[in-house]
């Protein structure tokens, strides 16, 4: 997959948002991650699986700045042609271009109102002295509030965050990420602990910012990829398995073999009797 | 977001420091005796009560909000103090022991000159700056290498223990120039007031109450700013507000020097009052009794530190005359209890017996008004 040249002129006048080309990352001699590759479009909604150990987090990482890759190349791609190198900059000044991560465990602030976590999340100047000197301006506020209808959360911004179910905080913390404008999300496990009903409703949430942001979601739940996944990328063993629809990607033989398993093999048994 | 509560907050705050000036002017104008007498002896005990006071209030910045449990906030104290103590030692000039315009612990130790760095210190503008940059310094050095390096929670502790104890150790050699374990005492006057004089008393308690009411205000001032809210957001989730475009070592940093300066300030006006500064103050257990004010009176609460650096210390005089032994004993017993039986401490309790009361009035009240 890598040929060498991964940088350069090869990727302008192209759709692409991000790319990640011959990445490597050891720890203590453990290959977490060899050989990456992985280009994302403009408005994309990307699902990554993968078993466990298959380096998944440690993707979100290097991309995120909290991890440095041994080799290879992680760049933005900024619209106006610019190319960002995201290999030396730490994760504050990532996020400040718009590189916005959820974690797996919902990561709010329990001891403040939905509405501040909102409020805090907005992508103004956040220095240590515009943090001192900041005033809420209309143009905030508006927009707070309409992330509050998109999480389904409007009429709760005064309850304090601690206070909300599980399924919600997940969605406050979507919410999060969206009042930052980022030009991408990368959302680890959104329906991990939902109700059925609430993985629905998560599954919808995402599909309506397609389009609006480039998103990559991680994710296990099987149900749920097949609801939100557009293109799917399989990484086992630290590389990228196999790349392409759902419903190529789990017909893959090597695939149903890593990852899939049994409950894949079933499931072509009953399509095929 | 509350319903107002700027007016009975700033009712409590007046409240506060009626009661706070009321004790220096029963001692100016008050009855000589009675329970309304107030001697110089008295003031100047609350006086250095309000130092600890504001000492808590210090740790509580960085401890009740951003979560750090800084276990050097009495080597900042302390740190104040010797800044303020150099310019007492000069002022006492040549009515020490030896007669030498030199300190007496130089003399003792057969200096012939007083070293460079001592100069300074005739002046009472650059020991009060001092009081404020060098603890500042030394917390944004240390500070600056354990946030860069991401050392957190009780690693973050243990190395400020570990900074405590060794400045206590710099400061008992005597080679450091600052009168090694013996500190110091003696103090004869500040800007040419007698020390010991009872109008200097109530002068350095009114300063210290001061102090008090500025830091409260100071405080209360960035716990409503963005930049207090971005604290409180680093104590619930420090990696969701890193990814959230916040450099939170550098958040982190300013809290800690801001909250290190408050400290020497408050050791500053702590020496004058208690006539002595030696290095025991910077000993690890001395930390500690700063972490127990602030727990016992309600840790991440406005004036929680201030009640409980007031409560545990009347407590320690009574305690140390009474059974002397059993200080130290009590003073476990005291954390322990608070921390397993009620964690937000005085002010806390406080808070629940309200919330209770008006539980109770709520259901009475309605068929009354039926």
């Amino acid at each position: 997959m890598s040929d060498g040249s991964p940088h350069g002129p090869l990727y302008r006048d192209t759709p692409l948002i991000l790319s990640v080309s011959g990445v490597d990352k050891a720890f203590d001699g453990f290959k977490a991650v060899r050989d990456l590759n992985f280009y994302l479009e403009e408005g994309e909604l990307r699902t990554v699986i993968g078993p466990n150990g298959a380096g998944k987090s440690t993707f979100m990482d290097i991309l995120t700045g909290r991890t440095r890759p041994d080799r290879g190349t992680v760049t933005l791609h900024e619209r106006d042609g610019h190319d960002i190198d995201l290999r030396k900059l730490r994760e504050f000044r990532i996020n400040r271009l718009g590189i916005a991560r959820k974690f797996q465990t919902p990561s709010v602030y329990v001891t403040h109102t939905v509405y501040n976590n909102l409020l805090l999340s907005l992508n103004r100047p956040r220095s240590v002295w515009s943090a001192l000197f900041y005033r809420e301006s209309p143009e905030d506020r508006e927009r707070i509030h309409a992330v509050l209808a998109t999480i389904g959360l409007s009429g709760r911004e005064a309850e304090l965050a601690g206070a909300l179910s599980h399924g919600q905080k997940q969605w406050l913390e979507i919410g999060m990420l969206l009042v930052q404008e980022p030009r991408i999300l990368l959302v680890d496990e959104p329906a991990a602990g939902m109700s059925d009903e609430e993985t629905v409703k998560t599954g919808e949430l995402l599909l309506s910012l397609e389009g609006k942001h480039s998103v990559i979601v991680i994710e296990h739940d099987m149900e749920f990829i097949r609801q939100i996944a557009r293109k799917v990328t399989v990484l086992h063993q630290g590389s990228v398995l196999k790349e392409g629809s759902f419903d190529f990607v789990k017909n893959q033989p090597d695939v149903i073999e890593v990852y899939l398993g049994r409950q894949g093999a079933r499931e072509r048994e009953e399509a095929a009797s | 977001m509350k319903s107002s509560p700027l007016p009975r907050e700033g009712l409590v705050f007046t409240a506060v420091a009626l009661a706070l000036f009321a004790i220096p002017a029963l001692n100016a104008w008050g009855p000589e005796s009675g329970p309304l007498a107030i001697s110089g002896f008295q003031v100047s005990v609350w006086g250095k009560y309000l130092t600890f006071a504001v000492c808590a209030m210090s740790l509580n910045l960085i401890w009740g909000y951003t979560g750090l449990l800084c276990l050097c906030q009495n080597l900042f104290f302390a740190l104040g103090g010797y800044m303020l103590g150099m310019y007492l030692m000069l002022m006492i000039g040549e009515r020490g022991a030896y007669g030498s315009p030199l300190p007496d612990f130089m003399v003792f130790l057969g200096y012939r000159d007083l070293p460079l760095h001592w100069e300074p210190f005739y002046h009472f503008w650059f020991a009060s700056a001092a009081v404020l940059w060098v603890p500042g310094l030394v917390a944004l050095i240390f500070g600056f290498l354990a946030f860069r390096s991401r050392v957190r929670g009780v690693y973050f502790s243990i190395l400020t223990q570990a900074l405590t104890y060794a400045f206590a150790l710099l400061f008992f050699r005597n080679s450091t120039t600052f009168g090694g374990n013996n500190g110091f005492t003696d103090f004869k006057e500040i800007l040419g007031f007698d020390i010991n004089a009872l109008a200097t008393t109530r002068g350095l308690y009114i300063a210290s109450a001061i102090l008090l009411l500025l830091t409260y205000l100071l405080s209360s001032y960035l716990l409503r700013s963005k930049f207090g809210m971005v604290q409180q957001a680093i104590r619930d989730s420090e990696n969701r507000v890193l990814f959230s475009g916040y450099s939170t070592t550098t958040f982190k940093l300013t809290i800690f020097v801001v909250s290190a300066m408050i400290a020497g300030a408050a050791g500053a006006l702590y020496v004058p009052q208690a006539g002595i500064i030696n290095p025991k103050e910077m000993q690890p257990a001395e930390s500690l009794e700063v972490v127990v004010w602030v727990a016992v009176g309600g840790r991440g609460t406005k004036w929680g530190p201030v009640i409980g650096a007031i409560v545990v210390n009347l407590l320690k005089s009574y305690t140390t005359q009474a059974f002397p032994e059993y200080w130290l004993i009590i003073l476990g017993v005291l954390f322990v209890s608070v921390v397993l039986f009620f964690p937000e401490g005085i002010a806390g309790l406080y808070q629940r017996l309200r919330d209770r009361l008006r539980a109770r009035k709520t259901p009475l009240a309605r068929p009354a008004g039926a």
